[in-house]
């Protein structure tokens, strides 16, 4: 079967597409703001550049390849048939976005918004990684993750088999995932899981015991602010794949805006209001996360809910959020000093499977729905995470990626850039004492 | 045992319809958890090393 064509934008709803996209990059300064006020302050500089790098990276390579895989709704695509049915599984186009006129249409502001995309998605693992990642590792770990990984994925939902479940198989609406919880946030936080797996926790964070250390981060208002970045970032992302994946009128921005401002707050709230009952005070970064949290949950549904819906979507996120930090660190032995692994992945999954639950849909059964989001979900675990396990294990192969202990110590901004974020003050540090 | 779990998946929806089709996908998937439930153990830090 023909995939549907990619809608036709009318000139004002282009106008106003182009404009979210442009609001994507917000999103990635406030993830690498988030990233860097929750690590050290010797490696904060290394945090932003690292940031800028792999974001620069992941727009070349996705120039080069990664839009070559990907594709848009409608474009060329190889498929094989399974009794009669397509199953579309790689689009078809020309490298260097060789044909692609960039004049505004529907294909042209896809490839803009998938650019956009998989730097945001790149740079979700620099805080999981952090304090202890080499930039040049991270660099060829970005472009594998953007020429491969990110691309396959992101074809299956937004125009492979995923996205046509329901017109080849009659179940639901197919995956839906206008905002990209799943090609974005949750294969970027299965890379910030495989990252962290095999850089190992950063010297001196768990005991002999298996006890785990606090190592604050440095700078909760860099933290703080990341988040204001990071809602305006998210409405520019989730208006602009809902108009251009979900066929949404340019209208239902408002509706979208209004679900991915209410999911952060719940989710914010929530947060705090845990953090207060179980430890006596809010925990500003928990907060920070959770806020982040509530708006990678809702990107998957943010078209299809009402705005309660999106506050109930929120309001799990925050918890999730707090209580799989904890496991991560407490139980898993997953050192995550920016909490990527719990906000992108595990708020990533609740907001695919939510969708199932709190969607609503002019047709379609609802059972056929819950399946094809679990059907999401299960791809993500059974082949985007071996996937980008193996890669990133084979990267570590050729080029270790964890930095020499004198460098963790003397901190990677030293280390590896020669200068400090803040070459005014010095930071004493005790993480290396005998415990 | 992920990617096992995720072809039960696919097969599922590919080859079966209405009520098995659901259960096999639901197996599938549970032999994905499994999977990963494994995968996280693999990589705990043993008692008594010190990072």
């Amino acid at each position: 079967m023909t995939p549907a064509p990619l809608q036709v934008l009318t000139e004002v709803a282009a106008g106003l597409c182009l404009l979210f996209i442009l609001l994507v990059p917000f999103a990635a300064a406030g993830l690498a703001a988030i990233n860097a006020g929750l690590g050290r302050s010797r490696n904060a500089a290394h945090m932003m550049l690292s940031s800028l790098c792999v974001f620069a990276l992941a727009a070349v390579v996705f120039f080069v390849v990664g839009f070559a895989f990907e594709g848009y709704p409608g474009g060329p695509a190889y498929e094989f048939i399974v009794r009669g049915k397509s199953w579309n599984w790689i689009a078809a186009n020309h490298f260097f976005f060789r044909g692609l006129p960039l004049d505004g249409s529907p294909a042209s502001l896809a490839a803009l918004l998938g650019m956009m995309s998989v730097g945001l998605a790149a740079i979700i693992p620099l805080g999981s990684g952090a304090d202890r990642w080499r930039l040049g590792a991270a660099c060829v770990s970005t472009a594998v993750f953007a020429a491969w990984t990110y691309p396959l994925f992101a074809h299956w939902v937004w125009s492979g088999w995923l996205a046509h479940l329901g017109t080849n198989y009659g179940l639901g609406q197919g995956l839906v995932d206008a905002g990209g919880a799943a090609p974005i946030q949750v294969a970027g936080g299965i890379s910030a899981l495989a990252v962290t797996w095999v850089l190992g926790p950063r010297r001196g964070k768990y005991t002999s015991e298996r006890m785990p250390m606090a190592i604050p981060g440095h700078n909760a208002v860099l933290v703080l602010l990341g988040c204001f970045l990071v809602w305006l970032g998210w409405i520019g992302l989730d208006c602009a794949g809902a108009i251009l994946f979900a066929r949404a009128e340019a209208g239902r921005s408002v509706l979208i805006v209004v679900n991915a401002t209410l999911a952060a707050a719940a989710a914010m709230l929530a947060v705090a209001a845990i953090t207060r009952i179980r430890f006596g005070k809010p925990d500003a970064s928990l907060c920070a996360n959770g806020w982040v949290s509530g708006l990678v949950a809702s990107s998957a549904g943010c078209a299809v809910m009402p705005p309660a819906a999106a506050m109930i979507v929120g309001l799990v996120a925050g918890a999730l959020v707090t209580y799989t930090v904890e496991l991560l660190e407490l139980h898993l032995t997953i050192d995550d000093p920016g909490g990527s692994i719990s906000v992108h992945l595990f708020g990533g999954f609740w907001g695919v499977l939510a969708v199932a639950w709190l969607g609503q849909f002019p047709e379609g059964s609802a059972s056929g729905q819950w399946l094809v989001q679990l059907a999401g979900v299960a791809s993500l675990l059974g082949l985007v995470l071996p996937l980008t396990y193996a890669l990133v294990r084979l990267v570590n192969r050729f080029l270790p990626m964890r930095v020499a202990p004198e460098g963790e110590r003397q901190g990677l901004d030293l280390h590896e850039l020669g200068a400090g974020a803040y070459p005014d003050f010095v930071s004493h540090n005790d993480d290396f004492l005998q415990r | 045992m992920q990617v096992a779990g995720w072809i039960i998946v696919l097969a599922a929806i590919a080859l079966l319809k209405a009520a098995p089709q659901t259960a096999f996908a639901l197996a599938g998937f549970c032999v994905e958890l499994a999977g990963v439930m494994l995968a996280v153990r693999s990589h705990l830090i043993p008692h008594g090393e010190k990072e």
